[in-house]
């Protein structure tokens, strides 16, 4: 992609809001933008360094819960005699909190689960997430387990020309998640093109080969499932400062598969793939919303997962690409064709 | 004294139904490298089949787990056919995400077709629990304990002595060779995933008279096998047997001394700690991967 489409995409994104009216297609398009985030992340652990993390929505509900407690205000008894309060702190604040926190849950889940590979690697990141979600669940003094944190102060409290009516809320949380969405972009961006980058991808095609010319493999896969972590950790703060409502379920399986399929879809190891699957399949669900029970939509969901692994095994952006690239090369054939007999006719004509 | 007695005498009877999970789990992974998504799905079915048969068409109880079972294996055969057979030589990432569109549809059309209410499925044995020594157990447990020791020596005797069991064996060790053996491939595939599915399949049909039926009961049943299965070393059918009754005795303890609420954590828990400690499995000597 050239970087003239890359400004006319963003410049539409920003003035969106000029032609949009409809609260409705406000909050699709955040919470598109929201998992969107979400598959980005999971993309630079999934598509550059090839592990496929089964787990990744842990780091999103980690971020939401963080960024929502620490707004909130929380205590948390210690020892008999004494207990960790933490006052309600501003929300900008709380979302920095989710960036570390989260960061630091990928730390530890990464050192731990790289010592294992492929399916291994799956099941342990699986069965962090399901950890997490029952710790969620169960610890009812902090998170209030079924009962859900309420009253999660939104984004744009204490902007005062925000907090006027719900469009306007609407239209902070949308710049809001832009804004953010690319900021991810470009540090994803930044980090796949660079040295680590490329160790990266190293490593994903021929793991032994890496480590054998110096690629120090733990290190990568650590650093990348921080900085993806951290991201998630990100989306999961906007969401719960947009729906202003976490319970356990944001640590459902499901969510992670939303995100896994917007990745495979549009193409792993891609930087514009998660956001063509997020496009896709985050537009899917509310244009079947009305016509199909939310089962069949999942059905729906699956076949075409399914159909993604049998037919464009590489995804959409990759697919694309290609055809483009023929369809240049055939121009170019033609065109060069058409001068070649030219030549020669005029050759003949001579 | 007798409430650790009681704790151990469940952990015996649920990990004979994880057991079964197990294998079925394992025995598909050694031989064909797929990770079964769909694995809980094949429990959920098994359980719904009974509620079918058994409550809804008024057949004999016994004979509806037969026909559960014989369903899952149709059922899984469908699948490996369906999906399976066309996706030879692909990575294990792929398989995967195709089983997890399977799992997806699968569980999604059990909600529409049951919907999300829970069902019971009663169990024609007498209420009295059978007590000895000051431990007591019901007897409709004491049945699945039976039939899933049953149905997990059965496999194992499939798998050692007879001819299909052999040639599933050679598979496991070495498939170009086994084919070139004159052994067909697709056949023992085929009949892989099948009796995998069926296994699972049995432990729903005998798990969910005993809890209840709801279209999400594979959700953690799918991520309890993996935990048997990574327990035992994937692969390893005898360590995924082992690897049921320690779930289950971790489970039954965990629940019993730490806290209920994290009764299903200690699964996981496990599987985290087996993983970090000792990767191959517990049980396992030696281990063939990729």
């Amino acid at each position: 992609m050239n970087t003239l489409a890359k400004w006319l995409i963003v410049a539409f994104l920003v003035t969106v809001p000029l032609w949009l009216g409809n609260q409705y297609q406000y909050h699709v398009l955040i919470m598109m933008g929201i998992f969107t985030i979400g598959a980005m992340s999971l993309n630079l652990l999934l598509g550059y360094t090839g592990q496929l993390s089964l787990g990744h929505v842990a780091f999103f509900g980690i971020g939401a819960y963080t960024s929502s407690l620490v707004s909130l205000g929380f205590d948390l008894q210690l020892t008999d005699s004494y207990t960790f309060v933490v006052e309600p702190k501003p929300v900008w604040f709380a979302f920095f909190c989710a960036l570390i926190v989260s960061g630091l849950c990928g730390w530890f889940v990464g050192k731990l689960s790289f010592r294992v590979r492929g399916a291994y690697f799956v099941i342990v990141t699986i069965s962090f997430a399901e950890v997490v979600r029952l710790v969620a669940l169960n610890w009812v003094d902090l998170t209030e387990g079924p009962m859900a944190l309420n009253n999660i102060p939104p984004l744009a409290s204490g902007v005062p020309w925000m907090e006027a009516g719900a469009l306007s809320r609407r239209v902070a949380n949308y710049y809001m998640v832009l804004a953010v969405g690319l900021v991810a972009f470009l540090i994803i961006q930044r980090l796949v093109q660079s040295r680590v980058g490329r160790a990266m991808i190293a490593l994903r095609e021929n793991e032994s080969l890496a480590k054998s010319v110096g690629v120090d493999v733990t290190r990568y896969l650590v650093l990348a499932a921080i900085t993806s972590a951290a991201i998630a950790g990100a989306a999961g703060a906007l969401y719960a400062h947009y729906v202003r409502i976490v319970d356990p379920d944001v640590f459902l399986f499901i969510y992670t598969v939303t995100m896994v399929i917007m990745v495979i879809s549009g193409g792993k190891g891609t930087l514009a793939g998660p956001l063509v699957g997020g496009l896709i399949f985050g537009i899917l669900p509310e244009l079947t919303r009305g016509h199909m029970l939310p089962e069949v939509q999942w059905i729906v969901y699956g076949a075409l997962m399914i159909l993604i692994v049998f037919f464009l095994p590489q995804g959409i952006v990759p697919a694309v690409q290609r055809g483009w690239a023929t369809w240049q090369k055939r121009r170019d054939q033609s065109a060069r064709d058409t001068s070649a007999s030219n030549g020669r006719r005029q050759e003949v004509a001579r | 004294m007798d409430q650790l007695l009681q704790h151990l005498l469940n952990a015996l009877i649920l990990g004979s139904t994880y057991a079964l999970l197990g294998i079925g789990l394992t025995f598909i992974f050694g031989i064909m490298r797929v990770v079964n998504f769909a694995h809980g799905e094949l429990y959920t079915f098994g359980a719904y089949m009974v509620y079918l048969f058994s409550v809804l068409l008024g057949v004999n109880f016994l004979l509806s787990i037969v026909i559960a079972i014989v369903l899952g294996i149709m059922l899984g055969a469908l699948l490996e056919w369906v999906l399976l057979s066309r996706l030879r030589g692909a990575d294990i990432d792929t398989t995967m995400l195709v089983m997890i569109g399977a799992w997806i549809i699968m569980q999604n059309a059990e909600q529409l077709i049951w919907s999300g209410v829970a069902k019971s499925i009663p169990m024609p044995f007498p209420e009295e629990p059978l007590s000895v020594g000051g431990v007591s157990v019901a007897w409709s447990r004491v049945f699945v304990f039976a039939v899933a020791i049953l149905l997990i020596v059965g496999s194992q005797t499939l798998i050692q002595r007879t001819r299909l069991g052999k040639a599933m064996r050679a598979t496991f060790q070495d498939r170009d060779t086994a084919s070139l053996m004159g052994i067909n491939i697709n056949m023992i595939y085929l009949a892989t995933f099948a009796l995998g599915s069926g296994l699972a399949a049995a432990a729903g049909a005998l798990l969910g008279p005993i809890f209840i039926v709801m279209p999400t009961m594979g959700n953690l049943a799918v991520v309890k096998a993996f935990a048997i299965v990574i327990l035992g070393g994937l692969g390893n059918m005898k360590g995924a047997a082992l690897g049921g009754f320690v779930l289950a005795l971790v489970e039954e303890l965990g629940a019993g001394y730490i806290s209920s609420g994290y009764r299903d954590a200690m699964g996981f828990l496990l599987i985290i700690l087996v993983l970090m400690v000792k990767p191959t499995g517990l049980f396992a000597r030696t281990e063939r991967i990729g």
